[in-house]
């Protein structure tokens, strides 16, 4: 008799829970609609549109000058890798000759966004998994990439610095100088971040064998960057398809066969002493020459369809243009990292236990803009 | 020993005498004591919907903190939030959301709209099917911070600008913002 | 891991891959004019068994799906595939088109390829193009009653869109 009371009292139920859109801990606007037994995820559905802002459709009637600053407020966090995205498209479409030092400049900058990304990204992971310290470490060390940034490109978060056929002006006299204090600065800070969050007994626990994704489904469900690189999937185009000045710089391709949530954790660690060194190999070794190409005042490009990726802060973003010949495209595609990587959370998640959710989605760097556009 | 007029906070509104034996008598209206205290401690709500986030991000870091000016609390919940920093674009989809988290909040209750976006609709005001063109189509707005994304000196400058029309403020003579809106009074 | 050695792979040519796409009798048609890539235009009934046989296929190998861009040509719609093989590194597009703007219809690819789940939702909802055999067709990005699909070329919002 007794046993039936139990099983009457204790019997398990399936409920929904809501997850965003207004939560902290889904980097924006994302909504996750959970299915929960206790505290075990049965399914997670993603409702993605909350800053759909319909950059596709706009594309279509802008110019491809117009075109550079609306994919800054895509994945703001690499907006100078997604400008320079577009302009790759463009003068590979036109068939444009691109100075040396344009690709050196171009190489820097990018990997200084990179970094300003990973540094964003670790404190915002700590301050996800209850670190709050990691927070303010994170954005200290940020703050000096955007005074390089400003300085340079007159903005801050928002560059729109590349321009179809070079930059928009030449890099400030004190870029070079203040870039090398900051490399030098930050190579004694990095070590603090593993002396205060890697190596934290709570933090391995909450992550280690957690959302783990393995190398077919990491390549089937599309995912880039290094959440594909943490479960072996070899795909860093700096390094498959080089584009600017990556195919002259020495770096390692930060890439594990765990697949977990510490994993991910590590490879952009990793990476962030790969952004230095390429910056160490490149800053001293600027060319001379001209900061640009003229192109025409309205750029037109050929018939036909042209596709370009680069490696941002968050894996691969592909532009798709089909072009009728006209000064706007006739379909602008972004392959965004963010959407195929999001796509994987359902099978890193379900499962898992609620709270490990959250570690998963830090580790992802979801940027809700870049899956939404 | 009582306090010195000025070691006091200089902002303090009202007048503090001396009474002797270790107490003072301060002088001061409800309304002015009242504001102080209000306008010091907004506490606001998480609501970060695209780049501008970042730079809301970054104010309340390590190099401008805003906790400095009283935004101590960031609060996840509208319910314990006083300011809603509306950072980002606000789409169709995402309006009635922000309305129902402004509807949650507990009076009284404040709105910035910080960068072009939030204002306008900004660099999405054109040929975009999607975009609310302005958060105040949405909700009352009461300071508007410019910039695309505005730095965070800006939104230090607007918070501060929204602490000044706080200590206007008259518990007598109370306006709601929400009242009339949807009529477009 | 030593991985250099990897960098350095270029799988088949183009014409290979068409010499061995065009034994496999699935009626389609090469194009490499106005592109990087080879381009292959599948008919609807033949492009769910393609895509199976280019995934498993060991010569061809394309097991990852990196880009869906859903397409109006004017008068017809059809999705675009990228596909790009992860141990031979050979890329390829895919394209496959109907001129039935009423109810467009293909079979979905989501089986091979997991990550085409959400990219067709992507283009259900902003194309209108309907997948055969989806686990959850629904609007992704749209909220769920919203009429018409805003991609298309004839699409036509007077009351949000500020044309300039």
């Amino acid at each position: 008799m007794t046993t039936t009371i139990e099983t009457n009292t204790f019997k398990s139920e399936e409920y929904f829970i809501n997850m965003g859109p207004q939560h902290p801990a889904t980097h924006g606007v994302l909504r996750l609609l959970l299915t929960i037994d206790g505290e075990i995820i049965k399914n997670v559905e993603p409702d993605l549109g909350y800053i759909h802002r319909s950059i596709e459709k706009m594309c279509e009637r802008d110019s491809y000058q117009q075109i550079v600053h609306l994919t800054d407020r895509m994945d703001y966090l690499s907006s100078h890798i997604n400008n320079e995205a577009v302009c790759l498209t463009v003068e590979n479409a036109l068939g444009l000759e691109i100075p040396e030092r344009v690709k050196v400049i171009r190489t820097i900058l990018a990997e200084l966004t990179r970094l300003a990304s990973h540094q964003l990204w670790w404190g915002v992971m700590g301050m996800d998994v209850g670190a709050l310290t990691t927070y303010f470490y994170g954005f200290r060390d940020r703050e000096l990439i955007n005074d390089i940034f400003e300085e340079t490109c007159g903005a801050r978060l928002t560059m729109n610095y590349n321009i179809p056929g070079g930059l928009m002006f030449d890099i400030h006299p004190n870029f070079v100088k203040r870039t090398k204090d900051f490399i030098a600065h930050f190579k004694t800070k990095l070590p603090e971040y593993d002396t205060l969050l890697t190596g934290n007994v709570i933090f391995q626990k909450r992550t280690q064998g957690v959302g783990i994704l393995t190398k077919e489904d990491a390549i089937s469900f599309g995912t880039t960057g290094p959440v594909a690189r943490a479960s072996g999937f070899s795909c860093d185009i700096r390094k498959h398809h080089p584009y600017s000045a990556y195919d002259r710089v020495q770096f390692n391709e930060a890439i594990s066969t765990v697949g977990d949530t510490f994993t991910r954790y590590q490879m952009r660690i990793q990476e962030m002493w790969e952004s230095i060194s390429i910056i160490d190999q490149l800053i001293d070794n600027i060319p001379d020459g001209d900061f640009k190409v003229a192109t025409n005042a309205v750029i037109k490009l050929p018939k036909g369809e042209f596709y370009q990726k680069v490696e941002t802060a968050r894996g691969e973003l592909g532009v798709f243009i089909v072009s009728d010949g006209k000064k706007s495209p006739y379909r602008m595609k972004f392959r965004s990292p963010g959407f195929s990587n999001l796509s994987a959370l359902k099978k890193m998640a379900v499962g898992s236990k609620l709270g490990d959710l959250v570690a998963i989605m830090a580790t992802l760097d979801i940027v809700v803009p870049d899956i939404d556009r | 020993m009582g306090i010195e007029k000025n070691e006091l906070v200089n902002d303090f509104p009202g007048q503090i005498i001396p009474g002797g034996n270790g107490g003072n008598i301060t002088i001061t209206t409800l309304d002015k004591v009242i504001n102080w205290g209000r306008s010091n401690s907004l506490w606001s709500l998480y609501f970060g919907t695209s780049c501008c986030a970042i730079e809301m991000m970054q104010t309340g870091a390590a190099r401008h903190d805003y906790s400095r000016f009283g935004f101590e609390v960031a609060r996840p919940s509208p319910r314990q939030a006083d300011l809603i920093i509306i950072a980002g674009t606000i789409v169709n989809k995402m309006a009635p959301v922000l309305r129902r988290l402004y509807d949650q909040m507990a009076e009284p209750k404040y709105v910035i709209a910080m960068g072009a976006c939030a204002i306008s609709g900004g660099p999405f005001y054109y040929n975009t099917y999607s975009v609310v063109k302005g958060a105040d189509h949405v909700i009352p707005v009461d300071v508007y911070v410019p910039g695309c994304p505005p730095r965070p000196e800006a939104l230090l400058e607007g918070m501060m600008m929204l602490q000044e029309k706080i200590r206007t403020e008259s518990m007598k003579h109370k306006v709601n913002p929400i009242d009339g809106f949807d009529q477009g009074l | 891991m030593d991985l250099t050695k990897d960098y350095k792979i270029i799988g088949m040519t183009n014409s290979e891959l068409q010499t061995l796409i065009n034994s496999w009798n699935f009626e389609v048609e090469f194009s490499e004019a106005e592109s990087q890539f080879l381009n292959i235009t599948v008919k609807p009934e033949n492009l769910h068994q393609l895509g199976l046989q280019l995934k498993s296929n060991k010569e061809t190998s394309f097991d990852f799906l990196f880009c869906v861009t859903g397409m109006d040509w004017g008068t017809d719609l059809g999705v675009v595939y990228h596909l790009e093989s992860t141990t031979h590194r050979h890329q390829i597009v895919v394209k496959v088109k109907t001129s039935d703007r009423e109810n467009p219809t293909f079979d979905s690819v989501c089986d091979i390829w997991y990550t085409a789940e959400f990219h067709e939702m992507e283009v259900f909802d902003f194309f209108g193009i309907k997948f055969n055999n989806h686990p959850n067709l629904k609007r992704l990005f749209m909220p769920l009653d919203w009429v018409g699909y805003p991609l298309r070329k004839d699409y036509v919002d007077e009351v949000n869109m500020v044309i300039k």
